[in-house]
């Protein structure tokens, strides 16, 4: 059982400029924080998210068992990032659906629901809402900013955005931008919201309905993505699920042998375990999350290239970041492949910045980074105490 | 190899204030050495996962990566000195690997195990594989992939344009310079590119 969180709102009136030229103002961030704050403001690590999660990083809810934050296994008290020494904040960003401002809020101007007219957000307007949010709480300096995936590339854009306000960036099984691999991936997974015929253009709430559709297969090509084959065969393999007999078949009524219940052909029913398991996460996904949301969100993981305003020279890119670092891939995922994070690491070393790179051998794909390996863990755990050391 | 008085005999060739690579930095005793002692910064190379670890409790900035497949990320003379302290032995491609420390550092220094010290000798001689203090595995488990002289270092350098700044053989963390060959169970060279 972990500590409890309690969700926190700040409301902002200002206007926030965007990178594509449109604004939002009185918007609204999601936040929780855990650990205590030092007098001197010295010991506050910021954690951004990824793609479907929100700033619930640890903790759980009140008189709800199982509501752990995503991260809880990284960050609490005694953890590798340990709230007993740091001040943590989780923010949900610009446009999710977890209580920051987005397409299911109202417009401040018409009153009408955002829908598809929400703006497009991308990472350094993030960065940018998240540095306003510190701002209040009143830390001029993070001791650290640490994300995974799409919460890496927001870690290594806060060097860039504010290199003065980052002690220390940790960035995990992340990379520099996607690959053309990576943006089909999501390419596909919006055409299927799209598509779906509840969508309505992205303003569906007016018709009452729902692209639950879409966002099943969205949410179950992404979870293909963030496993590894291996781990895929070791959990589901190629069992079948226990067939519903078609009448009359089975040698009890006198009909074929057994085996042939193997091949109930059927586009329908759900046959092998994986696909089972695949139609479960995507109905549980499509129950909580915003379709407008999903398409934002990916946008701004396609977006993201800190290299694209100096000719894609990345090590040109990094030359205004003075962070520490700390990057962190795993073996096995080839979303966020090591070679995307060694990019990183190779244009770092080329301004001499300091980094320490860790490729952790484990076998569960992208997802590795939100699991239990005892060598990340304890990767973090000491980069985390030697940052604490520095405050102390 | 981590003695202190053989860590400083290599150290003292690492001047003060340099930029050094250490290629496989193990527990990363020697860059956090020359960092204290030396002003020094840099990077360790490192595959062992319990060495990374090690290296980031002490501080020391590592990079997790496997020497055989190159220093690709690495530019040409990036850095003022490249260890390769007791690495040699353990590589595949260790020709590529000297190469590699001559381009991407201004200079090199190497350190392994001489197996012509004359205990190693004396054992093959007697028709065994030497089991030592300083290679302390028998054949059939020694994680060293290839052994070689003092004088064989001395041809591979010149095979590779390599300019021998210094040479020595090092023994009980003494600097042996009379037939090093014979006399040092480990050999160490700094050199430069021609």
């Amino acid at each position: 059982m972990s500590f409890i969180a309690t969700p926190q709102t700040m409301h902002f009136p200002e206007v926030l400029p965007l990178q594509s030229g449109a604004s939002l103002r009185d918007y609204h961030l999601a936040f929780e924080t855990y650990g205590t704050l030092n007098p001197d403001a010295s010991n506050a690590v910021l954690v951004c998210h990824a793609l479907n999660a929100s700033h619930h990083v640890a903790g759980v809810y009140e008189g709800q068992d199982k509501s752990e934050g995503w991260w809880d296994n990284m960050i609490g008290p005694g953890k590798p990032v340990d709230t007993d020494k740091f001040f943590v904040i989780g923010v949900n960003n610009l446009g999710s659906c977890f209580g920051s401002t987005g397409p299911m809020h109202p417009h401040p101007d018409t009153g009408e629901v955002y829908g598809a007219d929400f703006p497009v957000v991308t990472v350094e307007d993030w960065v940018n809402a998240q540095a306003r949010l510190l701002d209040r709480l009143g830390i001029t300096q993070l001791a650290a900013v640490l994300g995974g995936s799409l919460g890496g590339m927001q870690a290594l854009s806060w060097t860039l955005q504010y290199p003065e306000r980052v002690r220390h960036a940790v960035v995990v099984a992340s990379a520099p931008n996607l690959t053309a691999e990576n943006i089909a991936f999501n390419e596909v997974a919006r055409r299927a919201i799209v598509t779906d015929p509840d969508f309505h253009g992205g303003h569906f709430y007016r018709h009452g309905v729902i692209p639950k559709r879409g966002l099943r297969i969205a949410r179950m090509i992404g979870h293909i993505t963030y496993l590894s084959d291996d781990v895929m065969n070791e959990k589901f393999g190629r069992s079948l699920r226990a067939p519903t007999l078609p009448e009359g078949a089975g040698p009890a009524r006198g009909g074929p042998a057994p085996d042939l219940r193997d091949y109930l052909y059927s586009t329908q029913d759900i046959e092998f375990q994986i696909e089972s398991y695949l139609r479960y996460q995507g109905d549980k996904f499509s129950e909580y999350f915003d379709a407008n949301t999903y398409l934002l969100i990916t946008r701004a993981l396609d977006y993201f290239d800190p290299a694209r305003g100096h000719g894609g020279d990345l090590t040109q890119a990094l030359a205004r970041a003075t962070a520490k670092f700390l990057l962190v891939s795993f073996t096995t995922d080839w979303r966020f492949s090591p070679r995307r994070s060694r990019e990183i690491v190779k244009a770092l070393l080329d301004n001499r910045r300091h980094v320490s790179y860790a490729e952790i051998d484990a076998p569960h794909g992208h997802d590795a980074f939100l699991l239990d390996d005892a060598r990340y863990m304890s990767v973090m755990r000491s980069y985390f105490d030697s940052i604490a050391k520095e405050f102390a | 190899m981590t003695e202190k008085t053989t860590m400083q005999a290599i150290a003292r060739m690492v001047p003060p204030g340099s930029r050094v690579l250490d290629l496989g930095c193990g527990d990363g005793a020697m860059l956090s050495y020359l960092q204290r002692e030396r002003g020094c910064s840099g990077y360790g190379i490192e595959i062992d996962d319990a060495n990374v670890l090690a290296c980031v409790q002490r501080g020391v900035d590592v990079i997790q990566l496997n020497l055989d497949e190159g220093l690709a990320m690495f530019g040409d003379a990036s850095f003022d000195v490249v260890l390769q302290i007791d690495t040699l032995q353990h590589l595949r491609n260790a020709e590529v690997m000297l190469r590699e420390t001559a381009r991407v550092g201004r200079t090199g220094v190497v350190a392994f195990p001489n197996f012509a010290h004359w205990p190693n000798r004396l054992s093959v001689l007697r028709g065994r594989m030497p089991v030592t203090r300083r290679l302390p595995y028998q054949w059939y488990d020694t994680p060293n992939i290839r052994v070689g002289t003092y004088k064989d270092f001395e041809v591979l350098a010149l095979k590779n344009h390599l300019r021998v700044i210094d040479a020595f053989g090092l023994q009980d963390g003494r600097a042996v310079r009379w037939c090093p060959n014979a006399r040092a169970g480990t050999a160490v060279f700094h050199f430069e590119h021609v």
